[in-house]
C-alpha cells in the first residue's frame, strides 16, 4: 500500500472535475481512462475505445475559459482544470424508410428530414463537431441539391450526436447523413462491370467443380499450390 | 481542442535515419520469406508458440484443447446465476429468432431471416451495449472478395486456407470466396459508398498472405460505413433490439437439447428477462478484452468472450482457440492510443516496416502472424526497435512513402480515420512515420459451425436451435486469418445464419425451458475441483484503478 502511495507521488497528477466531482489522475491520460482510473466503471459512454463508434461523446470547460470544448473520451487527453461531462444518449429517434422505394433527390431527403430546412447557417454544428467535419456545408449542400457533396461531407461522421444537441434548428444531422449516403451509394455511384461479370460466372458454376477438387486435397498438394501462387504487385491508384 | 504531443526530440532524431534511407527503400522489393524459415520464424517469436501461455481444457466437449490460459479461466469458471434462483415461468420476450450480438453478423442475420419470411416482430436481436457496438465498426481496411478478372474465388480460397496454415474447415472456405461477390453486390445495393474509380469499378488494394488486389473500401471507415448501413437497414425493417442487455446464460429444452432461448441481463436495472425462441443465433464476437498474454488490444469494450462461455455450456464444440491474431501495427506511440488499430492498408498502400537503422527487415504483405514475428523478432530479438519515453518498444511504419507513391493527399483521402487519429496528438503522418507494435486483435477459433451455420456438439452434429456466424466462430480461417476476411465472414454467415433459422423454425414449436445444462456443467467444474470463486461471462473487463477497488464497499446492490 505504502509502495503503491510512492509510486503515485512519483507521477505528475492533474485536477479534472467529473461533473463538477473533483478527482486527482494522472497526467497524460485520456478522459476516459482518468474516469476509470478516479473508479467509475463505464456502462454507457464507452464503446469502442478508439475513435470509431461515437459513443463517448465529452463536454467540457477549461478553468475560467468561457469556451465549450467537445471531444471524445477515448482520444482526448486530461489538462489541469478540466470540467467535463459525457453526453450519454442523444434521444433522436430514426424515422423508417424503404431505401427501395425512394428517388436520390435533395426533396427526397427534406421529406423525411423537412427540419434540414430550419438550417440558419450559423455554424454551431461544425464548431462542435470532434471529428472536424465541415457538419453546416454537408447540410447546405442538402438544401442546394448536392448529395453527392453531402455524401462526401459526412463521410467520416461517428453519430456522436454533438452536433445534434447544438443545433438551434433542432437538425438531427447524423441520421440525416445516413439516408443522403444510402442514396448516393444505391443510386447515385457508378457501378463495377466487373462485379457483374463475376457474379455471373459464379451463377453459371465456373468455379464448382475446382472449388470442390480443392476442399478435397491433402495438406501437401494445397501447399505446393499455394507457394507456386505469383503474387500480384502493390498498385497505384487510379481514380 | 489539440493537444500538442508529437514527437520528442530523440525520436525525431531516429526519424532522420528513416528519411535518409526513404529514396533507395522505393525502389527496393523485400524479399518474401521461404517456407522453412516462416515456421522457425513463427515458432521462435510468436506469442502462440509459447507454450507457458497456454493450458489444456480440463472439462467439456472440447477437453484437451489448448486454450490460452485467460480463454481457460472463464470457461473452466461458474456461471454468474444459481440456477435455482431464476424464474423461468415468465417469459418476457417470446420470439421466433433471438439473436444475441448487435455488431456486423447479428444485423446481417436479422435483416436475412426478415428477407426469409420472418416478420420483424417476432425477431429480438439483443446486445450488451448499443447496436452495433462492435468490432465490425472498428475493421479500417477492407473486405475481401474476388472481383476483378485477374483474380478468382481459387485463389481467394487459396490465399485464405494458406494463411490460415491448412487447418481452415475447407467447406466454410469454399462458402466465404464463393458468397464474397455476391455479398459486395447486397452491400452495394444497401447502398454502402465503396471507393471507386472513374468507371465505377472498385479501388482494390493488396492486403497480407493475398497475391491478388482484392479489398473493396470506405476509405479507412470500411467496417463503419458497412455497420452503420446495416443497423440502418434493420431499424427500418422494424427488427426489435433490446440493448444494453447481455445474455449471460442460454437456455435449452431439457428433453432434446435444442436452445431455445436465453437468459438476459439488464445491464442498467439489473433484473433478468427470460427470452424464448424458436431459434437462436449467437454473433456476440472475440475476446480482444481479455488481453491475451498482456497485450494491448483493438478491440471494442465488451470484446470479453462471452458466447464462446455459454456455448460451451450448452455443449458446443470449440476450435483452434489456441491460435490469436495479434494484429502487426498497433499504435506503440503515444501512450493515449497504443493497441489501437494502424490498418494494414498503409502496408497496402506501400508503406514499408523500418527498424532503427530506417532498414527494412521483413516483406511488408506477410500473413499477419509471420509480420508481427517478424517485428517482436525485429524489437527483442536483434534489439532493432525504437523505445519510447514509456519505455515500449516499436518500429517505424513510414506513412509518408505512401504520398510519394500515390501523390500528395492520398493519406487524407483513404486514410483519413488515421490521419485524424495521429493529428489529435500533434504528428502528421504524411510528413512522419509513426511507430507501431503487435496488438491483440482476433479470435482466430470460437465454436464450430456447419457450412449452414449451425452449431455443432463434441460428435460434430447440429444442436437443434442454435446457430452462430462472425468472430464467435472457429473454422473459417483456420489458425491465422487474413486482412479483409473478418467482414466478409460476418455477411456471408450471419446472412447465413438468418436464413438457416428462418427455414428452420417452420417446422417447430417452442420448446421447454431450462438451466438443467448450467447444472450440469457445475457438477462438472466441481468434479474437476474448479475454484469456486472463478466466475463467468466476464461481461466487461475491469479498468478501475487499483486503489479504488481496494477501497471499495459493495453497498446497495443486492
Amino acid at each position: 500500500m505504502n509502495g503503491e502511495e510512492k509510486e503515485e507521488r512519483k507521477m505528475k497528477m492533474v485536477r479534472i472535475y467529473i461533473m463538477g466531482k473533483m478527482y486527482e489522475v494522472p497526467e497524460g491520460l485520456t478522459i476516459m481512462k482518468a474516469m476509470e482510473y478516479a473508479g467509475y466503471k463505464f456502462i454507457r459512454g464507452c464503446g469502442c475505445r478508439g475513435g470509431f463508434c461515437g459513443a463517448c461523446a465529452t463536454v467540457y470547460r477549461i478553468g475560467n475559459d468561457y469556451k465549450l470544448y467537445t471531444g471524445l473520451a477515448c482520444q482526448t487527453t486530461v489538462v489541469d482544470g478540466m470540467y467535463l461531462v459525457q453526453i450519454p444518449f442523444v434521444p433522436a429517434e430514426k424515422p423508417k424508410y424503404d431505401i427501395e422505394k425512394l428517388r436520390p433527390t435533395a426533396s427526397t431527403v427534406i421529406s423525411i428530414f423537412p427540419e434540414v430546412t430550419r438550417c440558419v447557417a450559423c455554424n454551431t454544428c461544425t464548431k462542435s463537431c470532434p471529428q472536424n467535419l465541415e457538419v453546416m456545408d454537408a447540410i447546405q449542400s442538402i438544401i442546394r441539391g448536392d448529395l453527392i457533396k453531402a455524401a462526401e461531407l459526412s463521410f467520416d461522421c461517428i453519430a456522436c450526436g454533438i452536433c445534434s444537441m447544438r443545433c438551434p434548428a433542432e437538425i438531427i444531422h447524423y441520421h440525416v447523413f445516413q439516408l443522403v449516403r444510402r442514396l448516393y451509394g444505391k443510386y447515385l455511384a457508378k457501378k463495377s462491370k466487373q462485379l457483374e461479370n463475376r457474379l455471373n460466372e459464379i451463377l453459371q458454376g465456373k468455379y464448382e467443380e475446382e472449388l470442390n477438387k480443392l476442399t478435397k486435397l491433402g495438406i501437401e498438394e494445397l501447399k505446393k499450390l499455394y507457394e507456386s501462387r505469383e503474387i500480384e504487385k502493390v498498385g497505384v491508384i487510379r481514380r | 481542442m489539440s493537444q500538442i504531443i508529437g514527437y520528442p526530440e530523440y525520436m525525431l532524431k531516429l526519424i532522420e535515419k528513416v528519411e535518409e534511407t526513404r529514396d533507395k527503400r522505393l525502389k527496393e522489393e523485400y524479399e518474401r520469406i521461404a517456407p522453412k524459415e516462416k515456421e522457425e520464424l513463427l515458432r521462435k517469436w510468436h506469442p502462440d508458440y509459447r507454450p507457458e501461455g497456454k493450458r489444456p481444457l480440463k472439462i467439456g466437449p472440447s477437453k484437451g484443447l489448448m486454450v490460452p490460459h485467460e480463454v481457460a479461466d472463464l470457461i473452466e469458471a461458474y456461471p454468474l446465476i444459481d440456477p435455482a434462483q431464476i424464474d423461468l415461468s415468465r417469459i418476457d420476450y417470446d420470439v421466433d429468432i433471438l439473436i444475441i450480438g448487435g455488431g456486423g453478423a447479428g444485423a446481417s442475420a436479422a435483416i436475412w431471416a426478415n428477407i426469409s419470411g420472418v416478420p420483424a416482430d417476432r425477431i429480438l436481436l439483443v446486445t450488451k451495449l448499443r447496436f452495433g457496438d462492435a468490432n465490425t465498426k472498428m475493421a479500417q481496411g477492407g473486405i475481401q472478395a474476388a472481383d476483378r478478372p485477374e483474380d478468382s474465388p481459387i485463389l481467394h480460397y487459396l490465399d485464405v486456407i494458406g494463411g490460415g496454415h491448412f487447418a481452415n474447415k475447407p467447406e466454410l472456405v469454399k462458402k466465404l470466396v464463393t458468397d464474397a461477390p455476391f455479398i459486395i453486390k447486397w452491400l452495394e445495393d444497401l447502398g454502402v459508398m465503396f471507393d471507386r474509380d472513374s468507371e465505377g469499378n472498385f479501388i482494390e488494394l493488396s492486403g497480407g498472405g493475398a497475391c491478388r488486389r482484392r479489398l473493396h473500401a470506405c476509405k479507412d471507415y470500411t467496417g463503419l460505413e458497412i455497420m452503420r448501413v446495416l443497423m440502418d437497414e434493420t431499424l427500418n425493417r422494424g427488427i426489435q433490439i433490446l440493448e444494453f442487455s447481455p445474455a449471460i446464460e442460454l437456455l435449452t429444452d431439457p428433453d432434446t437439447g435444442a436452445v431455445t432461448g436465453a437468459l438476459l441481463w439488464n445491464l442498467e436495472t439489473k433484473e433478468y428477462y427470460i427470452a424464448r425462441a424458436k431459434a437462436v443465433i449467437l454473433t456476440t464476437g472475440g475476446y480482444g478484452r481479455l488481453h491475451i498474454q498482456g497485450f494491448p488490444t483493438t478491440n471494442h469494450y465488451g470484446a470479453t468472450m462471452d458466447g464462446v462461455v455459454m456455448a460451451y455450456r450448452v455443449g458446443a464444440k470449440l476450435r483452434d482457440l489456441d491460435s490469436t491474431q495479434y494484429h502487426p501495427t498497433g499504435a506503440a506511440y503515444p501512450e493515449q492510443i497504443v493497441g489501437l488499430l494502424i490498418t494494414e492498408k498503409c502496408r497496402g498502400l506501400g508503406a514499408q516496416l523500418v527498424n532503427i537503422d530506417g532498414e527494412q527487415f521483413v516483406y511488408p504483405l506477410e500473413p499477419r502472424d509471420v509480420v508481427a514475428s517478424a517485428i517482436i523478432r525485429e524489437c527483442y530479438g536483434r534489439n532493432k526497435g525504437i523505445v519510447t519515453p514509456t519505455g515500449m518498444r516499436g518500429v517505424w511504419l513510414d506513412l509518408p512513402m505512401i504520398e510519394e507513391i500515390h501523390g500528395k493527399g492520398t493519406i487524407q483521402r483513404y486514410l483519413s480515420a488515421i490521419y485524424r487519429m495521429y493529428m489529435r496528438f500533434g504528428i502528421d503522418p504524411t510528413k512522419y512515420p509513426v511507430l507501431v507494435f503487435p496488438t491483440l486483435h482476433y479470435m482466430n477459433g470460437g465454436v464450430e459451425i456447419n457450412v449452414k451455420a449451425q452449431v455443432l456438439n463434441g460428435k460434430g452434429e447440429p444442436i437443434p436451435g442454435f446457430f452462430a456466424a462472425g468472430e464467435v466462430c472457429g473454422g473459417v480461417h483456420g489458425k491465422n486469418r487474413l486482412m479483409g476476411n473478418s467482414l466478409l465472414e460476418i455477411t456471408v454467415f450471419g446472412r447465413t445464419a438468418g436464413m438457416s433459422a428462418a427455414e428452420y423454425i417452420k417446422n417447430v414449436t417452442p420448446g421447454k425451458l431450462s438451466l438443467k445444462h448450467v447444472e450440469r456443467y457445475i457438477e462438472m467444474l466441481k468434479e474437476a475441483k474448479i475454484p469456486p470463486k472463478r466466475k463467468s461471462p466476464m461481461i466487461l473487463p475491469e479498468y478501475r484503478g487499483e486503489k479504488v477497488l481496494s477501497r471499495a464497499l459493495p453497498l446497495l446492490t443486492i
